[in-house]
């Protein structure tokens, strides 16, 4: 991967003069480089891992596996499509093994998940079963480690 | 019992003339302070690669915790003979020819009393890590500091070197990508110093623990040239590569009289490393390398930051093409190495360590580890940035 998008992907905050420093580039090449990554749709946005954890919102979070028929013309794309419109879809993905789709939803509470999963996705024509579990605790996210780490334990001063 | 008379000076001689390290008076005085940002820092600020801690959880779960071979795990050596030839193009044997050490710092210190007698010289090339030039001193040997320059990026040249081989020279010791100045060599000087070594019968210790923070420019360790295997002692381990500094895990690679000699006296005084140690070292060696890509590109990207930063605020920086050390130049101002980190750390808390304590040749010279977080190096930027600001308005 290009060592800018590594970099954004590490902190999106990163400013683009620091940026230039450390890859020894123009601070106009930068900004250019990452504009033409936003106008080819390869960075797709910027947002702020959250721990929700923390913020005692009390909404529910569940991954739900969902096996669908595959149709003549474009497979598993169209139901894909479809599912990830709603709103409460936060990630989908195609897996290969025991089932089609994986996706993970965002409800407000209990209720609002089981009404997703009976009335909106199970519904839907070519979906052939689904298997909801709550996610309990998040331990890390996108990389990043929920738990605050420990403070740096090395010696101030060393050879 | 008469009590009264005081014992003499139990302490060797030759001892009490080796000073202490000026990286531990620094050391003293930074950690009576509080909310400093540390650039003082000879060790990577990543922990230990996970799957390579876990192998080490997994070997103490199941009962590793035994003494080993004195020339360490038989499986770790032979590992670290393909590692050797893969990476640096040199075949040693594992069973005769590969000692596995507590750090390199044990290992530089058989490798210096295995070949030493009274009187003989031994070369280095300084401003230097801190340790070479006691080890040669506790093993009754002289030691020849040859001093680097800036304006050379403190690469040891032939010609440098030649100056000081006499008829009493025994040995050289080499560190590129050198602690602290970051320097490395192209291959035409080491072409030249191998000439040297053979035309003056010396043996070379290489001291490669920074060689995989290798950024810019060819990687060539010396022995790998035609006829030097036999003279070089090559000296590499887990601390920077994998950052397993607490670890205490090093090894040796050399001739096997030269390894027998050198396992005499490892033997006897340490007997082998930690068993536990050389099974996280067997999983680094086997997992472990796309944690030295990784690394090395972080710090790559933090050396261009911190450079160009120093270089802009008014101290001119070589960009350093190894390890993870930035060395500028900070003699303009009026004051030693010393008064400037002690003023540095007073107005702005930051700390850097003074060159001077790396040889004098370092004076004149600041050390700023960037094996540091990139925020903190931001911040300690932004800082020096301000204190150097006020000392040009002067
Ligand atoms: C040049 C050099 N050699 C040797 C060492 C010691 O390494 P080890 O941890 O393997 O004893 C260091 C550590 O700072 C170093 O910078």
């Amino acid at each position: 991967m290009d060592e800018l998008l590594k970099l954004l992907r590490k902190n999106a905050l990163e400013s683009p003069a620091n940026m230039a420093k450390m890859l020894k580039l123009p601070e106009k090449e930068i900004k250019a480089k990452i504009l033409a990554y936003e106008k080819k749709g390869i960075i797709r946005g910027y947002q702020a891992i959250v721990n929700e954890d923390q913020l005692d919102l009390n909404r529910v979070r569940a991954v739900i596996e969902v096996k669908i028929t595959p149709e003549r013309e474009g497979g598993f794309n169209r139901i894909a499509a479809r599912l990830s419109k709603f709103r409460e879809v936060e990630s989908l993905f195609l897996m290969s093994g025991g089932y089609d789709l994986l996706v993970f939803i965002n409800g407000v509470n209990l209720k609002e998940v089981a009404s997703f999963v009976s009335e909106k996705l199970a519904t839907v024509n070519g979906v052939v079963s689904t298997s909801t579990h709550f996610m309990l605790k998040t331990y890390k996210d996108q990389g990043v480690l929920m738990e605050m780490e420990k403070e740096d334990e090395r010696l101030k001063v060393s050879p | 019992m008469k009590g009264s008379k005081s014992p003499r000076n139990f302490i060797a001689s030759h001892l009490e003339n080796v000073p202490k390290s000026g990286i531990r008076d620094f050391f003293d005085i930074v950690s009576t302070r509080k909310d400093i940002i540390s650039l003082s820092i000879g060790e990577p600020d990543f922990v230990t690669p996970w799957h390579i801690r876990e192998a080490s959880i997994f070997a103490l779960d199941h009962g590793a915790t035994a003494y080993t071979a004195n020339l360490g795990l038989l499986e770790l050596r032979q590992l670290l003979s393909k590692y050797v030839h893969k990476s640096f193009g040199i075949n040693y044997d594992p069973v005769s020819e590969i000692l596995v050490t507590v750090g390199v710092s044990e290992a530089m210190d058989l490798a210096i009393r295995a070949i030493t007698e009274p009187g003989d010289e031994i070369i280095y090339h300084e401003p230097c890590f801190v340790s070479y030039a006691p080890v040669i001193i506790f093993a009754h040997g002289k030691p020849v500091p040859v001093i680097t320059a800036r304006e050379e990026e403190f690469r040891l040249t032939p010609d440098l070197l030649e100056k000081r081989i006499t008829g009493h020279t025994k040995a050289l010791v080499l560190n590129f990508p050198t602690n602290p100045t970051g320097a490395v060599l192209d291959r035409n000087d080491i072409e030249g110093i191998a000439d040297l070594v053979i035309k003056h019968d010396l043996l070379v210790i290489t001291d490669e623990i920074y060689s995989e923070l290798t950024y810019d420019g060819e990687r060539l360790s010396i022995g790998a040239l035609p006829g030097m295997k036999e003279r070089t002692i090559f000296l590499n381990g887990f601390s920077k590569t994998w950052a397993m500094t607490g670890f205490r895990v090093g090894f040796s690679c050399a001739p096997p009289h030269l390894t027998d000699a050198m396992m005499k006296i490892h033997q006897y005084i340490m007997m082998c490393a930690p068993i536990l140690s050389q099974k996280a070292a067997i999983e680094a060696l086997r997992n472990g390398h796309s944690d030295i890509i990784e690394m090395r590109s972080e710090y790559k990207k933090r050396r261009n930051f911190i450079c160009s930063s120093l270089n802009e605020m008014g101290l001119p920086c070589h960009v350093p093409k190894g390890a993870f050390y930035a060395f500028p130049y900070i003699g303009d101002y009026g004051m030693t190495a010393k008064e400037f980190s002690l003023r540095l750390l007073d107005e702005e808390n930051v700390a850097c360590v003074p060159g001077t304590a790396f040889g004098n040749s370092g004076e004149g010279f600041l050390r700023c580890s960037y094996a540091a977080d990139m925020d903190d190096i931001k911040e300690a930027m932004n800082r020096m940035e301000r204190f150097v600001k006020r000392l040009q308005k002067k």
